[in-house]
């Protein structure tokens, strides 16, 4: 429990890193790392498929990146209202992140390439998201 | 054992925007058409039925049995195959293990899909689950965005347009004007593409395939019998399989399917062929990126020259290899589990000279290629007369 309160809706509660939304709520945006054989995985995951350990442990991203793609979607599916833009963006620890940009930024020229940062928000409902910056 | 393995029947029921009848009946169609489609056949020759759906978009609940007894093939073995939108690429794969293997001789391969089953608020909510539901679905990730994601990461390395994607969508509405079983028989313009509504940046309304509903089936035989059912039976040389991430963030590349490049690979030394071989093909252009994608997955071009094979509309019949001459997914409509299927139909009518006025001049090899959901199933078949 406590996976249900990330992004804008979502579909499943359990997960073993539901401490990933805890990180949250503490501004902390955090990956997971393996303790055998040194794998950052981002979204975090409580397993690595590369050695099969499940030893892991919680460690910080610094959140800057790059824009690698994205779109504006004009039509929403159920539960959500058009526009927003998606984007995909990789981090300096070489991990990707699927996310939405700031509405701030989103009625600008968005630059494939540009450098932006990885930010935690809050949404009502006591539920909590990450959304890229341009910096 | 160790059998060749032919098609030696193919079927498929118009697509329609909502059938209005039942899928059993559904199916039953495609299935006549295809036993009626092989010169020597009965149903008593089938010995195995493989069933492709995406089950999201089924009421029925396992409905491989229910459409065996309908079309009265019990006690012949049945079971669902699922790859969404390649899942009777996938079953057709089975089904040439099975022939391979010994174990069955005549394997008959059904795909259907009734989407106007489900309202459109149930079909938006299934097509969102499509995604990674804990690290993409939740932020509103949808078909279209993932596409839309692949056209601007395209067009931002090689320049790609807009009005190349739209002439996909020109080509696909010429060739179904040729197919009457297409859902949309209507010729289109690069300006009326590009005035369509924004679905999702750089995507546009008319860049996107429809919702269908629809059914196809193929039957497959091995070589001792294949001859003997059909008099123009056609061979399949090569199988390509391979998976990607469902996430984005787990995929190296945006600009490119991996998947479809990893089954090409194992589908052109598996056929002892190079792309320059094949005469006619059908690429899965759910999104006309898509099939941009695809040329250039398939090798059909160099990476990132795949809108300047459409400028010089090199996959229009007549050139360097024509391209989804039936119309496409884009003008056909994409009954998810039926598409594999009707694929191959078209390839196979195409090696056999019967596909009309859209025939492409001695075609002796097809290719086949066929994506599941945002690219995380690519198949690629390869087809011989
Ligand atoms: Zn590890």
């Amino acid at each position: 429990m406590g996976f249900e309160k990330f992004g804008i809706m979502s579909y499943t509660k359990e997960t073993k890193v539901e401490d990933f939304v805890k990180h949250l709520e503490d501004g902390r945006i955090m990956g997971t790392r393996c303790k055998k054989c040194g794998t950052i995985i981002f979204p975090p995951r409580a397993d690595c498929a590369k050695c099969l350990s499940s030893n892991i442990e919680w460690t910080p991203l610094s959140g800057r990146g790059k824009l690698i793609t994205h779109t504006t979607a004009h039509f929403a599916p159920a539960g959500f209202e058009a526009p927003y833009t998606l984007a995909l963006a990789e981090l300096e620890e070489g991990v990707r992140v699927f996310t939405r940009i700031c509405k701030d930024d989103e009625k600008d020229k968005l630059k494939i390439g540009m450098y932006v940062q990885l930010v935690t928000k809050r949404l009502g409902d006591e539920r909590i998201t990450y959304e890229l910056k341009k910096i | 054992m160790h059998s060749k393995v032919a098609v030696v029947g193919v079927g498929q029921t118009t697509f329609t925007r909502s059938c209005g009848i039942s899928i059993r009946e559904l199916c039953f169609e495609a299935f006549r058409e295809a036993i009626d489609d092989a010169r020597n056949l009965s149903t008593e020759d089938i010995d195995g039925l493989i069933i492709c759906s995406a089950p999201e978009y089924d009421k029925q609940r396992s409905p491989a049995g229910l459409i065996a007894e309908y079309l009265g093939l019990n006690p012949k073995p049945t079971f669902l195959a699922e790859a969404i939108c390649a899942s009777s690429s996938v079953g057709a794969r089975i089904a040439w293990s099975f022939i391979r293997s010994g174990l069955h001789k005549i394997v008959a391969v059904i795909g259907f899909q009734k989407m106007s089953e489900l309202t459109s608020a149930e079909s938006q909510e299934r097509m969102l689950r499509g995604g990674d539901i804990m690290w993409e679905s939740p932020f509103g990730s949808m078909m279209p965005a993932y596409y839309a994601m692949f056209a601007r990461a395209h067009m931002n390395e090689y320049g790609t347009t807009e009005e190349q994607l739209a002439k996909i969508k020109v080509k696909s509405g010429m060739y179904s004007m040729m197919n009457p079983k297409a859902m949309y028989q209507k010729e289109t313009t690069v300006e009326k593409i590009m005035n369509s509504k924004i679905v999702a940046s750089p995507l546009k309304v008319f860049d996107c395939c429809a919702n269908a509903d629809g059914a196809s089936c193929i039957i497959l035989a091995s070589e001792e019998v294949a001859e003997k059912i059909s008099d123009t039976p056609v061979w399949i040389t090569g199988l390509g399989l391979a998976s990607a991430p469902l996430s984005l963030a787990s995929r190296k590349t945006v600009s490119s399917l991996s998947c479809a490049v990893e089954a090409r690979k194992q589908a052109y030394k598996m056929a002892g062929l190079k792309a320059r071989d094949v005469d006619v093909a059908e690429v899965h252009d759910c999104f006309t990126i898509a099939e941009i994608m695809a040329y250039e997955d398939l090798g059909f071009c160099k990476r990132g020259e795949g809108g300047k094979l459409i400028d010089n509309e090199e996959t229009y019949i007549g050139g360097k290899i024509p391209v989804n001459v039936d119309g496409g997914l884009l003008s056909k409509g994409h009954p998810v589990g039926a598409t594999g299927g009707s694929q191959i139909r078209t390839i196979v009518q195409q090696l056999r000279g019967e596909a009309g006025k859209t025939q492409v001049a001695d075609a002796e090899t097809g290719l086949v290629h066929n994506i599941g959901g945002i690219g995380l199933y690519g198949s690629i078949m390869i087809f011989s007369r």
